[in-house]
């Protein structure tokens, strides 16, 4: 399998606190990494690092062909431009702990808004679209709602259908669960569920060791800014070498 | 021991039945308020009426050729310096948030010295522009004297329009301030430029939220709209002052105008109030285009968690 994203000592200060000490990730195509730890371990801020939300203080990430945010040229980084860093990021679909979905906006509106404005497509083409991807999440029942009228699940529903439809080349989810009400957690990691058995690429952050187990093909337990454990789920998650991951996992598992 | 005495001690077994009779509160202040007010204000009239006003004087000017016509350009300065001072409170509050330093001190500037000093100085600045730059020249477009450009209206205009743009401004720079980090990100990561996101994501989004302030401003511009008297503009208020130069019915003049601008202050105020309920209303209407103004009202979470 070829890579699809490779992230490069990344690291990250916020203040005098470092959050992120040097990471180093490679994800192939069509894989599913799942990233553990506790809060404040830096899991959210290492994704953010991914697609350049947060731009990291070292390291660089390189997704398929390009270090996102710069230039190679004779060994060094030039910074891009914005017009052309947005280009990159729109191959990382990102999906939010708090969904983010425009509140001006309906259902359909926030599916359409990317590729209309972003990859230029017909509003009609769009549309049909957009409508095939609600459908997928189980929402096209709803596409002239607007959000305040959905419940948190409808929500993570429709922004994973809006960031789909940039047809990104990997999906990026931080904490998309986390937000939500027990009994709405379901839902959206079925969907997630699904995108994982149709081949999509997906980074996750995520509190759900229970999905990890049975979906991720990989699992990384940050702890303090550092990978601490990676590899199949079944050893990471069953057998961590690590102390502190293993208390860490006995106080989530229990 | 001495706690008070319970008024009346109830026995269970004198207890009344759910629908006893109920009397309430008399709120004997209310009355006793509302009569004082209502005799302070009938003084007031009293007072007014046996005053030296003659209010046939009063009736006859307020409907006068020359008091309307004033009251037209009074109108028309309020609008067209409103929509300046919008447009500029847009421009100038989109540049207070921009990336480039530049052009945030530039907006800084701008509310700096337009904030900063009184209107009734910017406006006669306005009015004597000429004095400082003689000629109005764009290569190609325009080259006259500055006197013949900056007419009473426009100086009224600009003075008054760009006053009021520097208040929007901060406005402008308010709302988009309160425009929730997260719509930004999210359009960040579909790939829209910052161009877009400003007009597309967060400006809608501004708007709405600034729309009662902007009722507010058309409010204060209209009477603010007076002050283009004293650089000769012949709005209401310069059209009274002529006609009791000549006449001496200083009061009943000034009272002509009191009542038209309370006139144009209700209407705007009736507009404004049914505005602001417009844009306050909750889920009632389900898939309304309004229903984001409150985007956490427990009705619409309740309905979509059902």
């Amino acid at each position: 399998m070829s890579l699809a994203v490779k992230a490069v000592g990344i690291r990250k200060q916020f203040g005098t606190h470092e959050v992120l000490k040097g990471l180093d990730l490679d994800v192939s195509y069509g894989e599913v990494v799942c990233i553990l730890g506790p809060s404040g371990s830096g899991k959210s801020t290492f994704l953010r690092c991914i697609n350049h939300l947060e731009v990291p203080d070292a390291g660089y990430v390189w997704i398929d062909g390009a270090i996102v945010g710069y230039e190679l040229r004779t060994g060094v980084l030039h910074e891009l431009p914005v017009g052309r860093l947005r280009a990159q990021q729109r191959q990382l679909g990102m999906v939010f702990q708090h969904f983010n979905l425009f509140a001006h906006r309906t259902v359909l509106g926030n599916v359409i808004e990317g590729p209309m404005v972003v990859r230029g497509l017909r509003r009609a083409e769009a549309e049909a679209r957009a409508m095939e991807l609600l459908h997928q999440v189980g929402m096209a029942d709803r596409a002239s709602s607007y959000p305040s009228q959905l419940s948190g699940g409808q929500k993570q529903r429709v922004a994973i259908a809006r960031a789909l439809a940039m047809e990104p080349r990997v999906m990026l989810f931080d904490e998309p669960t986390s937000a939500l009400d027990p009994e709405l957690v379901g839902e959206v990691l079925e969907v997630m569920r699904g995108l994982a058995k149709g081949g999509t690429t997906m980074i996750v952050v995520t509190h759900e060791i229970g999905f990890a187990r049975e979906v991720a093909d990989r699992v990384l337990v940050m702890i303090d800014g550092e990978i601490r454990e990676m590899g199949k789920p079944e050893h990471v998650l069953s057998n961590p070498g690590d102390p502190r991951v293993r208390t860490f996992l006995s106080r989530v598992l229990s | 021991m001495n706690t008070p005495k319970p008024s009346q001690w109830l026995q269970v077994s004198d207890l009344p039945g759910p629908d006893a009779p109920r009397h309430r509160l008399a709120h004997p202040g209310r009355w006793v308020s509302g009569a004082i007010g209502l005799l302070i204000l009938a003084l007031l009239v009293r007072a007014f009426a046996m005053g030296q006003i003659r209010w046939d004087v009063v009736g006859q000017f307020l409907t006068a050729r020359v008091i309307i016509v004033g009251f037209g350009w009074t109108l028309l300065i309020s609008a067209c310096a409103l929509a300046l001072g919008v447009a500029l409170g847009l421009g100038f509050g989109i540049m207070r948030t921009a990336a480039n330093p530049t052009l945030r001190f530039a907006a800084w500037l701008y509310v700096w010295i337009f904030r900063g000093t009184p209107v009734l100085l910017q406006l006669l600045i306005w009015f004597n522009i000429g004095l400082v730059f003689p000629r109005l020249y764009i290569p190609g477009l325009v080259d006259e004297r500055m006197v013949d450009v900056v007419t009473p209206f426009v100086a009224a205009v600009l003075g008054l329009g760009v006053n009021e743009g520097s208040y929007l401004t901060e406005v402008v720079r308010g709302g988009i301030g309160s425009v929730d980090r997260g719509q930004i990100e999210a359009a960040n990561t579909l790939g829209m430029t910052p161009g877009q996101t400003m007009w597309r994501i967060v400006l809608p989004q501004t708007l709405r939220l600034i729309l009662p302030v902007l009722g507010n401003s058309a409010v204060g511009m209209l009477k603010f709209s007076s002050l283009a008297a004293t650089i000769a503009m012949g709005e209401m208020l310069n059209a009274a002052q002529r006609i009791y130069f000549i006449n001496g019915a200083v009061i009943e003049l000034l009272f002509v105008c009191s009542i038209w601008y309370l006139a144009g202050t209700t209407l705007l105020s009736i507009g404004q109030f049914y505005l602001e309920r417009h844009f306050g209303q909750s889920a009632a209407g389900a898939g309304s285009r309004r229903q984001w103004f409150k985007t956490r009202s427990r009705q619409a979470i309740a309905s979509g968690e059902a």
